[in-house]
C-alpha cells in the first residue's frame, strides 16, 4: 500500500516536472526542430532508397552484367556490414583514398563496365546518380550503430586529411566565406540553423555522423557529395566536381575529427 | 679598401636579414604547396554566374585561409597592412548621405539571396544580415555568427565618429578586423551604395524598429 503511494507519487513528480520542462524548455527552435524530428523519426523515408539500393547492388546491370556483390568498399569483397564507418581509406588497386561514393564508381567501372564519366557528370538525384545514391542509401544504413573509426596510418590517408584541412579553413567567392566560415566554432546558427563545429569531435559526429541523411524540406535522400555541394553553392564558390580529390580530402578531414562517435545515418535532417 | 668593402658587404647583409626575415615568416604561413593547388585547380568546375576566378584569393582570402598565422603575434604586421589595404578601398558616400530608408534596409537585411550558381547575374543580391546577427527583435529567426545588432544605434548615439565607423564596417569589415567573418559588401560590389544607406538607417535612424 505504502509502495504503492510512493510510486503513484513518484509518477506524479515526474509527470510535473515532465510537463514544466517541456513547457519551459521547448521554446527554444532547436528544441521545436528536435520535438518535429522525434515525431517523423519512426518512419525515415530513406528505407526507400535504401531497398531500391539493394536490389542496384544485387542485380546484373552494366555493360558486363555483373553485379556489385564483389565491390570492395575496403572490408573484402562484398563486405557491406560496417564499411561505411571506415571510409574514406585508401585502396591499393586505385593507388588513392577513396569516399563511400568514388569508390562505388570504381566498382561500377571495374564490375560492372559502367564509365564512370557519365556519372560524375549526371546531375544529382537522376538517371546514373540516383542509383549511386540508393546504393549509398543501403551501405550507409548497414553501418548505422556503428563507431566511425576512418585511419590516417597510410601515408596517402595522412596527406588527405592534412590537405582536407586545409581546403576546409580555404577562403574565396565573392564573399570571403570558407567551411570554417559557419562551422569553425561552437554554438553557433545561421538563421535558426544550428551549426556543427566540425574541427572538433563532438562536432563532427553530428555532421559526418548524420549524414548522409533524408532531407525533409526537399523530400530528397541527400548523399555527403550533395551536401558538400551545397555547402559550396551556399559559400559562393563554383562547383566542386563529384568524387573529386577535394571533396574526398574534405570528407577525410571530418570523418577522422569523428572519430569514436557514432554511426546514425541515414540521418533525417531538415 | 678591401676592408671596406667588407665591411659594407656585411652591412648589407644584416639589413637583409632584418628586412627579409620576417617577410620570409609571411611567406612561411601558407606555403606553396603544389599537391593543394593541384586539388584545389582540379577540384571545381564554373557553374552559371559562379566561374573559376572565385578560388582565385586575393591577399586577405590568402592570408584568412591560415587562422592559426593570421592569429598568431608573427601575423600581426601582416594583419595590420591586410586591415590597411581593405580601409583604402572604402569610399564615402558620394551624395555625403550615410542614412537612407530603414524599411528597405529590413528587406535587404532579410534576404540572404544571390550570387550562386543557381542565381543569374541580375538576381538582386541580399545582405543575408539576419542569416548571421540579430537586428530588430520581432524577427526571431536570426544567426549567432556576428553580434547582435539591436538598440545599435539607441546604445551608441549617433556621432559622426559612429556613422563613418558603422559606414566603413557594412562596406568593408576586414578594415578593423583583417579576418573578420563578414563579407566585403562594397568591394565585392555585393551591395551598392543606396543599398548600404538604407542598411545604415536601420541601424541608426531613431524611428527604425532597432532602436525602439
Amino acid at each position: 500500500m505504502q509502495r504503492k503511494f510512493a510510486f503513484g507519487s513518484a509518477i506524479g513528480i515526474l509527470t510535473v516536472s515532465l510537463s514544466f520542462s517541456s513547457s519551459v524548455f521547448s521554446q527554444t527552435p532547436s528544441d521545436e526542430i528536435a520535438k518535429y524530428r522525434e515525431m517523423i523519426a519512426d518512419g525515415n523515408p530513406s528505407e526507400l532508397y535504401e531497398a531500391a539500393g539493394e536490389d542496384l547492388w544485387k542485380k546484373p546491370a552494366g555493360p558486363k552484367n555483373a553485379t556489385l556483390k564483389k565491390c570492395d568498399l575496403g572490408l573484402g569483397p562484398g563486405v557491406v556490414k560496417g564499411a561505411a564507418a571506415q571510409l574514406p581509406r585508401y585502396f591499393k588497386d586505385t593507388n588513392k583514398v577513396q569516399d563511400l561514393e568514388s569508390r562505388l564508381m570504381t566498382c561500377m567501372q571495374t564490375l560492372q563496365g559502367r564509365n564512370p564519366k557519365e556519372m560524375v557528370d549526371a546531375p544529382f538525384q537522376v538517371g546514373p546518380k540516383k542509383d549511386i545514391e540508393a546504393i549509398v542509401a543501403y551501405i550507409v544504413t548497414a553501418s548505422k550503430g556503428e563507431k566511425i573509426k576512418v585511419s590516417t596510418n597510410h601515408p596517402k590517408e595522412k596527406e588527405m586529411y592534412e590537405l582536407g584541412k586545409r581546403a576546409f579553413y580555404f577562403q574565396g567567392g565573392p564573399m570571403d566565406f570558407s567551411c570554417a566560415s559557419c562551422h569553425g566554432e561552437d554554438g553557433k546558427r545561421i538563421r535558426l540553423q544550428d551549426l556543427p563545429n566540425l574541427t572538433t569531435q563532438k562536432g563532427a559526429t553530428l555532421g559526418w555522423g548524420y549524414w548522409p541523411a533524408y532531407r525533409v524540406s526537399s523530400g530528397q535522400f541527400w548523399t555527403m557529395q550533395q551536401r558538400l555541394n551545397d555547402c559550396y553553392r551556399q559559400q559562393r564558390f563554383p562547383f566542386p566536381i563529384y568524387g573529386s580529390d577535394l571533396t574526398v580530402a574534405l570528407s577525410m578531414y571530418m570523418a577522422k575529427n569523428a572519430n569514436g562517435g557514432t554511426v546514425e545515418t541515414p540521418g533525417l535532417k531538415r | 679598401m678591401k676592408n671596406k668593402n667588407i665591411k659594407s658587404l656585411l652591412a648589407c647583409a644584416s639589413l637583409l636579414i632584418a628586412v627579409v626575415l620576417p617577410a620570409c615568416d609571411v611567406m612561411a604561413q601558407q606555403q606553396n604547396d603544389p599537391k593543394f593547388n593541384k586539388m584545389m585547380k582540379e577540384g571545381f568546375r564554373a557553374e552559371g554566374i559562379a566561374g573559376l576566378d572565385r578560388i582565385q584569393q586575393d591577399e586577405t582570402q590568402k592570408f584568412c585561409s591560415d587562422p592559426v598565422f593570421a592569429g598568431s603575434e608573427k601575423g600581426q604586421a601582416m594583419r595590420e597592412k591586410i586591415q590597411k589595404i581593405n580601409m583604402d578601398s572604402i569610399r564615402q558616400p558620394s551624395d555625403g548621405k550615410y542614412i537612407g530608408d530603414w524599411k528597405k534596409g529590413e528587406a535587404i537585411a532579410q534576404s540572404g539571396r544571390g550570387a550562386t550558381w543557381t542565381d543569374k547575374a541580375d538576381t538582386p543580391i541580399g545582405g543575408g544580415c539576419y542569416n548571421c546577427h540579430q537586428i530588430d527583435k520581432k524577427e526571431i529567426s536570426y544567426g549567432t555568427i556576428g553580434p547582435s545588432l539591436w538598440n545599435y544605434g539607441k546604445m551608441r548615439g549617433n556621432s559622426q565618429e559612429l556613422i563613418v565607423y558603422t559606414w566603413n564596417r557594412i562596406n568593408n569589415s576586414k578594415a578593423y578586423n583583417a579576418c573578420s567573418n563578414m563579407p566585403r559588401f562594397a568591394h565585392f560590389k555585393l551591395l551598392n551604395e543606396q543599398q548600404i544607406q538604407d542598411l545604415m538607417a536601420l541601424l541608426l535612424d531613431p524611428a527604425s524598429p532597432v532602436n525602439q
